[in-house]
């Protein structure tokens, strides 16, 4: 049995008397797309932000590719292959699309402090960064500022960014949010291309999204897993659909 | 544009001999040296979002450290200022580390905290002058130039202003500069890159110190004296005023924003002995309503 | 054990007084999100205005209301006309341009009343001194911690009990929600605003009897009012409370203490070197330290 890529083992956080994850556990296989749903407040955002490091559970263990990485902070597990999308769009308003992109390329060498070639002309760095920005589809944008974007190529934006850091895992917090029909039909299309190549953990509320896009889904209600599993077999589980037909 | 100050700065001397003015080389290596300061200065708060309120503390540190190299007989340019420098850079490390744990208004008060602990360890040390100073007794000198001449003077100093403006140029659009100016911007999407912006903030910080720390020794060899008030926050806060008078995240507004700054005092001084009082109304009109100081009303469209 | 308890007493009453200080200007930083560097021309203000009405006749408390509404009316006039722009700028915008009003300010007044230092006498009734376990202690400093701490009181009452107190405590935590509601958040603003201003004329008056009323007097004060209320924590009152009193009594025992503590361990000439040093930065060096430990201080508010 190989090991998972992302073991989540005994996770809790509350804040308060308010218990967002409960004792959450649960594998992520190399290859693998995870797809977490679950009501408003179930604590989707909180788990993907306790993944990547921005917060710290109160207990439980998290190990990448067997490696514990629950104490380290965000900047280290991103060097260490994670890399995440963020649930409202964040990005360098200033800076370019390609620009961008091209930060992501350069954290792959995080480490190392260059001072004097102006990295915009670095082709090591725009090469791989105009290649992630024509896979989504924003090679005609690359020049444009960040914060001139439309909302779906902004999202589409840090589809790239997370590309082009060839992350081991990615970790994508509602990445259709706030998109219309069109918008939504292309970020699946795109997402279904990345995903054979990428292992990845999805925060999406777009049903359609989850059935073309999850090998396993995982529902999670105020902080526990109710229920995992192919996402026809969820859906149908009176558990799940006693949660979201119970919330309104 | 940077031809044309490059000009200016170049025709002070010629000009000053013509018209038999002595005195204005002296204003000018005045304005230079508080150039090199705030564009030091800029680095870190235009480009890298971190308003510190102690950076005389390391113009004030090189000052001294020169300073006492002379006093002891050590002129050498080549000893002087690079000990300015590493002076400055040390403290710059101790006081980075601790301050940049904290952001935001506590960056402000903590870095004036660190400013006025040097400002009151040098009243304290009264071996190196206390409140009344040290008079440094020579300066630094360089072989083959004779850095005693106002003028020749003035020209090193406008070197290693340019000097510092061309590297500090190519370090904004370096791979490293990009990631301190991501962080100014978004500080959450560069950590979940994987950037250890606390580290790249902290470099940063030591070169603006650095930097700092060899204006105060050419400072100490201007003006043979250094004193506590080099260190002191309102000199702190000249230095963000100089930033933001010249054009907050643009290098050179560092130096038009000394000329303004320094050019105020003379100029209202001799009209009226209220200047200060003019100086803070023009002060709130800028901030109010000419955010990009007078790099902007120069360069006419934005930089980037 | 007399200069400890004597020490004591002056560091309790200098830390009543800052915190009059440090609950304006944190509470303009809390609701405001303003930085406010202009808080100490409101104490030099009420200082002056009392000092001048003591001058002409009028009684002590009567001089020193004047003093504070003279604050107060000063503070409702630059909030509506400078401050109102500032809300929502970047820190470095509000420091400057406050900046700027002090230097409005300190040039002012040498404008109405010259360069020379005001003096107040303590009103002859107050002029005494009591004995206090062994030592004689003088009674108009027992009657400023007394007004200290009365005003504390009256602060925490009002704004834990009336209407305008509530209002003030959410428009803290959610200035969005409190203008959803329908206040007028403009005139709240200016109402928090005068209150600060009038809290710091109340201290300006009440010290100008024992210290020296003079241009630039709230420069000293501002920067230990700032110091106390990061340490408490920006926006709330306890924290300025307990800041200010921490600072009071560290300043004080600090100075009269630590060169006494060197001497102990060094030669006299090194102790006092750095004893008056030291002593000088021990507040900077608390700050630091709650700093590094809680980046927020110790009563954080947490934010809208």
């Amino acid at each position: 049995m190989t090991e998972p890529l992302l073991a989540v083992r005994g996770l809790r956080k509350a804040f308060g008397a308010l218990i967002v994850t409960d004792k959450l556990d649960f594998d992520l296989a190399a290859g693998e797309t995870l797809a977490i749903i679950g009501p408003n407040g179930a604590g989707k955002t909180t788990l993907i932000a306790q993944l990547a490091g921005d917060v710290r559970p109160d207990a439980g263990t998290i190990a990448l590719n067997g490696r514990p990485i629950v104490h380290e902070p965000a900047d280290v597990r991103a060097r260490l292959g994670i890399a995440r999308s963020f649930q409202i769009t964040t990005v360098v308003p200033t800076f370019s699309a390609e620009d961008n992109v091209a930060l992501a390329v350069q954290s792959r060498t995080a480490m190392q402090m260059h001072f004097w070639q102006p990295a915009r002309a670095d082709e090591r760095l725009r090469e791989p960064a105009r290649a992630a920005l024509e896979r989504v589809g924003l090679s005609a944008r690359a020049g444009v500022r960040a914060s001139d974007l439309s909302h779906g190529e902004a999202r589409a934006l840090e589809i790239a960014m997370a590309l082009a850091c060839r992350p081991m895992v990615m970790l994508l917090d509602e990445p259709m949010a706030g998109m219309g029909h069109d918008e939504s039909r292309a970020m699946i299309d795109l997402l279904r291309t990345i995903k054979t190549e990428t292992t990845m953990v999805l925060i999406e509320h777009d049903m359609d999204a989850v059935a073309q896009l999850a090998d396993r889904v995982m529902v999670l209600v105020a902080g526990r897993a109710v229920a995992s599993g192919a996402y026809d077999d969820v859906r149908r589980d009176p558990v799940v659909r006693d949660a979201y037909l119970g919330e309104n | 544009m940077y031809l044309a100050t490059l000009l200016v700065l170049v025709a002070i001397p010629i000009l000053a001999a013509i018209f038999g003015q002595p005195f204005w080389v002296n204003a000018a290596t005045r304005i230079v040296i508080y150039g090199i300061v705030a564009m030091s200065l800029d680095l870190i708060v235009g480009y890298g979002a971190m308003v510190s309120f102690g950076h005389a503390a390391f113009f004030a540190l090189g000052g001294y450290v020169a300073g006492i190299l002379l006093t002891n007989g050590i002129d050498s340019a080549f000893v002087t200022w690079p000990a300015a420098m590493l002076a400055a850079a040390l403290l710059a490390a101790g006081v980075g580390a601790l301050s940049l744990r904290t952001s935001g208004v506590y960056f402000i008060m903590i870095t004036l905290a660190f400013g006025q602990m040097v400002y009151y360890a040098s009243v304290g040390l009264k071996m190196f002058g206390g409140t009344d100073g040290l008079p440094v007794p020579a300066r630094s000198t360089l072989p083959l130039i004779d850095l005693r001449d106002a003028t020749v003077f003035y020209i090193v100093c406008t070197v290693v202003l340019v000097a510092f403006f061309v590297i500090a140029s190519r370090l904004v659009e370096s791979r490293f500069g990009m990631v301190v100016r991501g962080a100014a911007e978004s500080e959450r999407r560069m950590t979940a890159l994987g950037f250890p912006v606390a580290r790249y903030r902290l470099v940063a910080f030591v070169i603006a110190g650095a930097v700092a720390g060899l204006a105060g020794a050419l400072w100490a060899d201007f003006s043979r004296f250094v004193s506590p008030d080099m260190a002191s926050w309102t000199r702190s806060g000249e230095f963000l005023v100089m930033v933001i008078l010249g054009g907050i995240g643009s290098l050179a507004g560092g130096l038009y924003g000394a000329a303004v700054l320094t050019g105020f005092e003379s100029l209202f001084s001799g009209f009226t002995e209220h200047w200060m009082l003019v100086l803070g109304i023009v002060l709130i009109l800028i901030v109010l309503f000419a955010k990009r100081g007078i790099y902007g009303v120069l360069a006419g469209r934005r930089h980037d | 054990m007399t200069l400890a308890l004597e020490q004591t007493l002056n560091g309790l009453q200098f830390g009543v007084m800052l915190f009059l200080l440090a609950a304006g200007l944190t509470l303009v930083f809390g609701i405001m999100g303003v930085i406010n560097l202009a808080h100490g021309s409101m104490y030099m203000i009420g200082a002056y205005v009392a000092a001048t009405s003591a001058e002409h006749g009028a009684p002590f408390a009567v001089a020193v209301l004047a003093g504070a509404a003279a604050a107060a009316v000063a503070g409702a006039v630059v909030e509506a006309v400078v401050v109102r722009r500032l809300y929502g700028r970047n820190h470095l915008d509000q420091v400057l341009a406050t900046f700027g009003l002090i230097l409005i300010a300190n040039d002012g007044v040498s404008i109405v009343w010259g360069r020379t230092p005001l003096e107040m006498k303590i009103p002859d009734a107050l002029a005494g001194a009591v004995p206090i376990f062994d030592i004689s202690y003088p009674v108009y400093r027992l009657l400023l911690i007394a007004c200290g701490v009365a005003l504390a009181v009256a602060l925490a009452f009002f704004v834990a009990r009336t209407r305008l107190g509530a209002l003030i405590r959410a428009g803290a935590t959610h200035r969005e929600l409190v203008g959803a509601l329908g206040v007028n958040i403009v005139q709240l603003n200016t109402i928090v605003f005068a209150l600060g201003a009038l809290l710091a004329g109340v201290a300006g008056a009440l010290l100008a009897p024992i210290l020296s009323v003079q241009i630039g007097m709230g420069e000293q004060v501002l920067i230990m009012t700032f110091v106390a209320i990061v340490i408490g924590g920006l926006g709330s009152i306890r924290g300025a409370f307990v800041g200010a009193l921490a600072i009071g009594l560290v300043d004080t025992l600090g100075r009269a203490y630590i060169p006494v503590l060197l001497r102990a361990v060094t030669t006299p000439d090194l102790a006092d070197t750095l004893g008056g040093g030291l002593s000088a930065i021990a507040i900077y060096v608390l700050m630091a330290v709650v700093l590094i430990w809680k980046p927020r201080g110790l009563f954080p508010v947490s934010s809208r």
